[in-house]
């Protein structure tokens, strides 16, 4: 009978030693967020058509791990502004915004999202950056698929790049002072 | 019956009501006093097949009176006849509804309340359709910037003045070549 109390000796062993990484933990947490950025998708007009096209065979951004769209912002990560921000839909855009858990990113796709595009107008919001923290603007009038999985990937750069935790311990000061 | 039996017909039926009557390359329209509209309206649809209401617009004559016109835009099913009614009216002169002769009035007519200010009497449900309810301004008439007016309503929309930057930027239609054509800035001429 195998005695349950014994305990083996702290020695090299090939098999553990080999798939031990060391890192840092905001590294650590950062590969897992860039890597698995699930994309809130907020289609206001004709750039959603090429966001769904991002999203489907041909140009698969679940090659990037970005192919689990939310359509509950409180599932999600990436708030992905596709289309004209109208004055009427300003504010439910920031609502949704509001709703997602920190942490969490803004995409402007196209000239509209980013600047109010062609519709210098009283009906047009010109760039929701004037309600939302933008992390990336996408160019064009609509951006190829090609040029949304550019943006993406260089969130992801972006996100590679933060503090995770130490963002977060600050937020966390902050709140608590 | 032919459109253009149609007009002599409505020409004959109400007489002084019918003001004026335009054909042009084929397409006929008529213009009748306001209250003679809905009459007018109804005989086309009962006496001459129009069951199709294509469409309503307005357009602003700002400077004019009576400032606006509304245009009516009117189709057989089978499309073998369309004609236009187009009827002038004033600032804060509603106009008689048409949503009892042709439902498809409901949300045209609600988009002429909405953006130029032009009301209807009778109709069920005259709310603004594009903007929110409670937006100050009908912004297609004339006298209302392109780029906006600022406005805040809590919790329902906002609206704010759009940077025109020298613009509106409009295309050159007659110009020889593509160059000229292209849409640019008229602010300095
Ligand atoms: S940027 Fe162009 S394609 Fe995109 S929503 Fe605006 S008008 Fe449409």
């Amino acid at each position: 009978m195998v005695s349950t109390t014994t305990t083996l000796e702290a020695a090299y062993d090939s098999k553990i030693e080999s798939n031990v990484i060391v890192t840092r933990v905001d590294a650590a947490m950062n590969w897992v967020r860039k890597n698995s950025l699930w994309p809130m998708p907020m289609g206001l007009a004709c750039c959603a058509i090429e966001l769904m096209a991002t999203a489907s065979a041909r140009f698969d951004i679940s090659r990037f791990g970005m192919e689990v769209m939310r359509f509950s912002p409180r599932q999600a990560d990436v708030l992905v502004v596709s289309g004209t921000v109208t004055y009427k839909m300003a504010l439910a855009v920031k609502r949704i915004w509001d709703q997602m858990p920190e942490p969490k990113w803004c995409v402007a796709m196209g000239a509209c999202a980013s600047s109010g595009g062609m519709y210098r107008s009283y009906a047009v919001l010109q760039g929701i950056d004037q309600l939302i923290p933008v992390d990336v603007y996408i160019s064009g009038c609509p951006p190829r698929p090609e040029a949304l999985i550019a943006g993406l990937m260089r969130l992801q750069e972006k996100v590679d790049t933060e503090h995770a935790l130490f963002d977060q311990k600050r937020s966390m000061f902050a709140r608590s002072m | 019956m032919a459109a253009a039996d149609d007009v002599k017909w409505i020409r004959e039926t109400f007489a002084e009501k019918v003001l004026e009557t335009v054909e042009f390359r084929g397409e006929q329209s008529l213009r009748v006093a306001p209250d003679a509209l809905h009459p007018v309206l109804e005989k086309c649809r009962d006496e001459l097949g129009f069951a199709m209401l294509l469409d309503i617009s307005a357009v602003d004559h700002l400077g004019e009176t009576p400032r606006f016109d509304v245009v009516y835009e009117l189709a057989t099913l089978d499309d073998s006849k369309h004609l236009r009614v187009k009827v002038k009216v004033a600032e804060d002169e509603p106009l008689a509804s048409a949503v009892d002769l042709w439902g498809a009035a409901d949300w045209h007519e609600r988009e002429v309340w909405d953006l130029m200010g032009i009301g209807f009497v009778g109709h069920p449900n005259l709310k603004r359709i594009l903007m929110w309810e409670g937006y100050p301004y009908f912004p297609l008439r004339k006298d209302f910037p392109l780029a906006g007016r600022p406005t805040e309503m809590p919790d329902v929309a906002f609206t704010g003045v759009a940077p025109m930057e020298g613009g509106p930027f409009v295309a050159n239609t007659g110009a020889p070549n593509a160059v000229l054509r292209e849409p640019r800035s008229h602010a300095s001429d």
